[in-house]
């Protein structure tokens, strides 16, 4: 295409945004409403999963040694774990060490236990890490058929319930994101269904005196596009305020946990291009779909 | 330079508009279609520039067919034809120049012949002199006109009027007819349908009359032949 030609566009494009000011601020106000819902989705649902990984990441499975293993059986359990597919990792944690993290872990109370340093009733233990999180489970099981094992822990019950709630919620999101996306494209695809009606004659000469359809469509191309990326601004300005104020307040709180949530840098420049991106596409879309049955030969 | 065979045009709600039409018209002709209201004659005339497509038949137009042509290239099609219209179809928030020159910059013409063509086509239709006013300001006969400029400014060698006078008084029309005849002189082919009894009787031309969709009569300089 012609240099020319782009400028035509444009200008005809910036034209006519001005020109049907009221649809614009409605289109734009469309997009902009959406977006919000959206951006505030995009951004629940993010540290949604950077929570839900964190605690995925910190299951594990406990593994107890019968006290009646010798050195090679221990060795040979050892081996047979890591042989399993879907193991990430095993540790092994001596019964000292283990007695030490019981007595740390209860504080001042745990002193008590001191006295079990002579006689440790605990077991030695393998730590494992399954690949996948989710596949904790099946490793658990597979492990409890192995020789010299007697307890195997993974937090039974309550690991199955955050599985299935964290793959709900993430679905959740996402419908609702692809639902908000729709309605959006079908206002906007509405609103310049309107303005287009007051170009019907312009698209009816343009046709009549042989411009082709893609130079018809252009500028409807544009004014979508612009649109969107009007329409994205203001979610984007909130959020990133509104996301650095809260990352300030919560961060510091979650200190020292194993939970965390997202850095402002660099997600909220990440939601902000998917922002953009979608406001873009619903612009594009929305008008070139109402465009469309004019350019009906 | 226009060779219908045996065309048909069935609309969707049952209503037949062309019943097996055949018809030759040279380059250089002028010819009238005449025919009471409904009776085929939009039809006839929209099939020539492709606006609709013949159920049946062949149209060939400059050796093209539009009964097969691609609706990629209708667009190329319609650059060797000007249309005008008994409304006008002027786009009233451009001046009379930017009408004119809105034909030729969106088929991409280079902006110096666009001008040169623009004010030639505007001299030729006597309107140069009020290239910066808007349709609005301008009298009917005085936009009929700038439609016309329009149609011709990129020279097409056939140009097709439905009804271009129906919205004008006598005396505006025969102005109308004037630059018809002038483009017509210049070579080129003009098919006019039209409801004036007066003109087509005294500008004698070629009449083919349509009824029910059938042509009933085809008449070198020939006479309106209906009561008006």
């Amino acid at each position: 295409m012609k240099a020319r030609t782009i400028r035509r566009h444009m200008k005809e494009s910036v034209k006519n945004l001005g020109r049907n000011g009221w649809m614009t601020f409605a289109s734009v106000s469309a997009v902009t409403v959406t977006l919000i819902l959206v951006g505030v989705f995009l951004v629940i649902m993010m540290n949604l999963n950077k929570v839900a990984d964190s605690i995925e990441d910190d299951v594990e499975i406990r593994v107890h040694i019968d006290i009646a293993a010798t050195k090679e059986d221990q060795a040979a359990l050892e081996e047979q774990i890591k042989g399993l597919s879907k193991v990430e990792s095993v540790t092994f944690s001596a019964k000292e060490e283990e007695l030490d993290n019981l007595i740390a872990s209860l504080g001042e109370e745990g002193e008590v236990f001191n006295l079990f340093e002579q006689d440790n009733p605990l077991n030695d233990v393998f730590i494992v890490k399954a690949k996948n999180p989710t596949d904790t489970m099946n490793v658990a099981k597979q492990i409890d058929e192995f020789e010299y094992t007697t307890k195997v822990k993974y937090g039974q019950g309550s690991v199955e319930k955050l599985f299935s709630f964290l793959s709900v919620s993430r679905n959740v999101g996402l419908v609702l994101i692809v639902g908000l996306l729709f309605t959006a494209m079908f206002l906007i695809s509405n609103t310049i269904k309107i303005t287009i009606i007051a170009r019907r004659r312009e698209i009816e000469i343009m046709r009549l005196v042989g411009a082709t359809n893609s130079f018809i469509r252009w500028p409807f191309f544009l004014e979508g596009l612009m649109l969107g990326v009007l329409g994205s601004v203001i979610p984007i300005a909130m959020i990133s305020v509104l996301y650095s104020k809260a990352h300030d307040y919560i961060a510091p709180r979650l200190e020292g946990n194993f939970i965390q949530i997202l850095d402002v840098n660099p997600f909220i420049f990440q939601v902000a291009g998917i922002l953009v991106i979608m406001g873009a596409f619903i612009g594009i879309w929305g008008s070139l779909m109402s465009v469309r049955k004019f350019l009906k030969i | 330079m226009i060779e219908m065979k045996e065309v048909y045009k069935k609309y969707s709600n049952g209503v037949t508009a062309a019943n097996g039409i055949d018809v030759n018209i040279q380059q250089g002709e002028f010819v009238y279609v005449v025919g009471p209201s409904g009776a085929g004659k939009s039809t006839f005339i929209k099939m020539m520039y492709r606006e609709e497509k013949p159920t049946k038949g062949s149209i060939m137009i400059n050796g093209i067919n539009l009964a097969t042509l691609r609706p990629s290239k209708v667009p190329l099609l319609r650059r060797n034809i000007g249309v005008v219209f008994q409304d006008f179809k002027l786009l009233p928030t451009l001046n009379v120049y930017e009408n004119v020159a809105f034909a030729l910059e969106v088929i991409e013409e280079q902006p110096k012949y666009i001008k040169k063509r623009v004010m030639e086509t505007l001299d030729l239709v006597g309107l140069k002199h009020k290239a910066r006013m808007l349709p609005t300001e301008l009298s009917g006969g005085e936009q009929q006109r700038v439609s016309i400029a329009r149609s011709i400014v990129n020279a097409p060698k056939l140009v097709i009027a439905d009804e271009p006078t129906g919205n004008l008084d006598p005396e505006t029309s025969w102005e109308i007819m004037n630059i018809f005849e002038e483009i017509n002189t210049r070579g080129t082919t003009i098919v006019m349908a039209t409801h004036n009894k007066e003109i087509v009787n005294t500008i004698k031309h070629r009449v083919i009359a349509i009824e029910s969709g059938k042509i009933v009569r085809d008449q070198m300089r020939g006479d309106y032949g209906y009561e008006s």
